[in-house]
């Protein structure tokens, strides 16, 4: 008689757990459950997801493999299914420079030059001297830019504003709209918090007066009529009338989004620094506005992006910046290809893409370090 | 320290510091407001410019390639005013209405499991919303309506286009309703009056018995299919006129013309990539905890969309929305580049230039974009107020 205990079937060691099905997990899993988990999904991944390699393919052929890289019009003229960079490499100088005298383009050089090592310098966290560098982006540079960009002084020979154009207008119009809106707007925004009702109300006014009509006609506005409001003899010239009626307007803008910052501060926030003891600068510069602006950091940067798009408008009043460049470009005769048009705008397109996109991407990275965990 | 309290300096009294700053800012103020006004009359009399509004009643003397009331040449400037509004309005409202659809579509879209569908999405919302509009307008004008072949290379001579495009734009046949048509249109009011009674009905029943009814569907049968079986019935009381391809030219039909087009498709196109991010921010920001609470209570998910998620989002996204209409609307004067015939291009363009009543045009132009930019937002806040949450 054998012990019966011996047949049972007791295991001493675990199987090793098995793998999930491979339908399940990995690469298929993935693929199953995000593309083909119903009828309905797998046909709209089919369906869009043809339309979606179609259409990247079309424009990467277009853009890149099919293109015309060198070789002047005549080239183009033989391949009109491609881009046509050769036209955008003949005319580079110009799109950058508009038609800044030749032999002065170093000064374009040198303030682009000095603007970009700035901008990254200041924007990178761990530069030394970071706030320093920034503080003279703010305010130091705009004017020295200005003076170089214009001569007069220090014998450089004076380039006239209406020779200014291209990519170097673009950053100029944008450049002074954003550096005037900031504090313009921080102040507009105050104002319009104010108690005192006649400070209020002119804010007020100003602010939705500005945000209520189109920028078109604020630049009309600064073409046409502004020169009847300065006494006989005083004369700006166009691009200064242009750059008065944009920083104004996006001022407004700018006005807005400070204001929600403001708003969106707990009222505890005011009557402690009143506590404190603090004048109304003082508490606004120490409490208030460092966290009023940080919490609209997104709004700040876009409405940035938002004004940056916009200079492409003082084309309608004559001043050729960069889209006006390409767009003047295409008219010439030389040039009249069928693919010249589309190769122009699709260059101003990826400039402007790189910078506005560039820049959001950076205020999601600012938003996201400066998240002190008071966000709800 | 006794002694000092009595000269403190009545610059340390808030109260009259306020009244200070504000008597300061109100001068400063009209003296701006007085010295602007006295340059510019005395510019205007330098420069021998009439004041006034009378060049309204002049003639213009140009054409306008698109308007939708009768105009022509011998018209004064007010009815060019007239014309350019109507035409920003007609391209702004178009716009409204179609880039909302495709904003909501492409939002939704973004928010979609299948990382194809959020990944496209995600593409055309990053790629419209940071290149310029004036960019998109020029480009689909410039580079992709006006380069299409005319008439006469798309058209064959002496035939009858029902439908066709070519560099004038898109040709359709006119359309003229016969008097049997009114039965059709008070078919679909009667519809639509007799839907929102049902509305109401199944709404007081179903709170109070608990039991639905197919409202949806019983409103398209009245105001869709009814109208069109009375359609139908009255003996198709329309008649269409297809444009014939001349020697050279089109004519009769409807040709709309591509400067409009260009406009309509830029303005969508770019609206739609902001309002698609308003429509996802909203409905990401309604709490998770909202969507298991419905499914707790055995919601389905269209149900849960309809009930739970989309009132709650819809007081997020409203605000923001506002401003993207008041965008579009302001965004129409872009359309001056291209010259298709808007208020801006028109009254504010060809009309200024051959007057020269540069601050009395472009007075009355602002004027209008500030009335719509309030009325737009008034309706919205109203709106707003009619969909917002009722707390206690």
């Amino acid at each position: 008689m054998s012990n019966p205990r011996s047949v049972f079937f007791v295991r001493k060691e675990f199987i090793s757990a098995r793998q999930a099905p491979a339908s399940t997990i990995g690469v298929l899993g993935w693929i199953r459950n995000n593309l083909f988990s119903t009828p309905f999904n797998s046909l709209m991944t089919v369906a869009l997801g043809g339309l979606g390699v179609w259409l990247i393919w079309g424009a990467l052929d277009w853009l890149i493999f099919n293109a015309v890289w060198a070789g002047g019009n005549e080239a183009c003229k033989v391949n009109p299914d491609g881009a046509c960079w050769t036209f955008i490499s003949t005319r580079f100088d110009q799109f950058v420079y508009g038609f800044y005298e030749k032999p002065e383009r170093w000064r374009v050089d040198l303030i682009l030059l000095v603007l970009f090592t700035g901008v990254f310098w200041s924007g990178w966290e761990r530069a030394p001297a970071r706030k320093w560098v920034g503080g003279f982006m703010l305010i130091p540079f705009p004017l020295i830019a200005w003076v170089v960009l214009y001569g007069g002084i220090f014998g450089l020979p004076v380039v006239e504003t209406s020779q200014w154009g291209g990519f170097t207008l673009t950053l100029v119009v944008s450049l002074i709209g954003i550096i005037v809106s900031l504090p313009l707007g921080i102040l507009l925004a105050l104002g319009r918090r104010s108690n005192m009702p006649i400070i209020h109300s002119t804010c007020l006014f100003f602010i939705e007066f500005w945000r209520g009509v189109p920028l078109i006609t604020v630049l009309f506005m600064a073409a046409y009529v502004l020169p009847l409001f300065f006494p006989t003899g005083l004369n700006f010239d166009q691009l200064l009338r242009a750059l008065i009626g944009f920083a104004l307007f996006a001022a407004a803008y700018m006005a807005e989004v400070v204001r929600g910052g403001l708003q969106s501060l707990n009222k505890g926030q005011y009557e402690a620094a009143d506590s404190l003891g603090l004048s109304y600068w003082k508490s606004m510069r120490l409490i208030i506005l460092p966290q009023a602006l940080k919490a609209v950091i997104p709004g700040i940067v876009n409405t940035f992006i938002g004004l940056f798009k916009d200079t492409t408008l003082v084309l309608i009043i004559g001043l050729l910046d960069l889209l006006g460049m390409v767009h003047a470009a295409i008219a010439d005769p030389n040039w009249s290809i069928r693919s010249v048009p589309t190769t122009g705008y699709a260059f101003v397109a990826i400039t402007f893409f790189i910078f506005c996109y560039g820049m959001s991407r950076y205020s999601r990275f600012v938003e996201e370090k400066l998240n002190t965990g008071h966000k709800r | 320290m006794a002694g000092r309290a009595a000269t403190t300096s009545i610059f340390n009294n808030s109260e009259f510091r306020a009244i200070l700053y504000q008597l300061i800012m109100a001068s400063l103020l009209i003296y701006l407001g007085w010295s602007i006004v006295e340059n510019t009359i005395a510019n205007m009399e330098a420069r021998d410019i009439r004041a006034g509004f009378g060049f309204l009643d002049e003639t213009a003397g140009f054409s306008i390639m698109m308007s939708l009331v009768p105009y022509e040449p011998g018209d004064t400037y007010g009815r060019v005013f007239l014309v350019g509004l109507l035409n920003t309005l007609l391209v702004a409202g178009i716009g409204v209405v179609l880039a909302t659809m495709v904003g909501f579509l492409v939002g939704i879209m973004r928010l979609s499991q299948n990382w194809v569908v959020s990944r496209l999405a995600t593409i055309y919302v990053e790629i419209f919303r940071n290149v310029p509009l004036l960019l998109q307008i020029l480009f689909w004008y410039t580079a992709v309506l006006k380069p299409l072949p005319g008439p006469r290379q798309v058209f064959e001579r002496n035939t009858e286009i029902y439908f066709g495009i070519s560099n004038r734009g898109i040709t359709v046949p006119e359309f003229i309703f016969l008097e049997n048509f009114s039965f059709t249109t008070w078919t679909a009011l009667l519809g639509i009056l007799f839907t929102i009674g049902i509305h109401r009905w199944a709404k007081q029943r179903q709170a109070t018995t608990g039991e639905q009814f197919p409202v949806f569907f019983a409103g398209l049968g009245l105001i869709i299919g009814l109208p069109i079986l009375v359609f139908l019935l009255s003996g198709v009381p329309v008649e269409f006129t297809p444009a014939k391809m001349g020697r050279f030219n089109l004519a009769g039909g409807i040709t709309i013309i591509p400067e409009f087009l260009a406009v309509l498709l830029s303005l969508v196109l770019y609206t739609a990539s902001f309002i698609a991010e308003i429509v996802r921010a909203g409905i990401q920001a309604v709490n998770y905890g909202q969507t298991e609470a419905s499914r707790a209570l055995g919601l389905r998910n269209g149900t849960t969309l309809k009930l739970v998620i989309i009132p709650q989002a819809m007081r997020i996204i409203i605000p923001p929305l506002t401003s993207q209409y008041l965008n579009l609307t302001k965004n129409t004067s872009l359309a001056a580049a291209i010259a298709y015939p808007d208020l801006v291009a028109t009254f504010a363009g060809t009309a200024l230039n051959q007057n020269g009543q540069a601050l009395e045009t472009l007075a009355i132009t602002m004027t209008v974009y500030l009335s719509l930019s309030l009325l737009t937002s008034a309706f919205m806040n109203w709106f707003n107020s009619r969909v917002k949450l009722v707390e206690r």
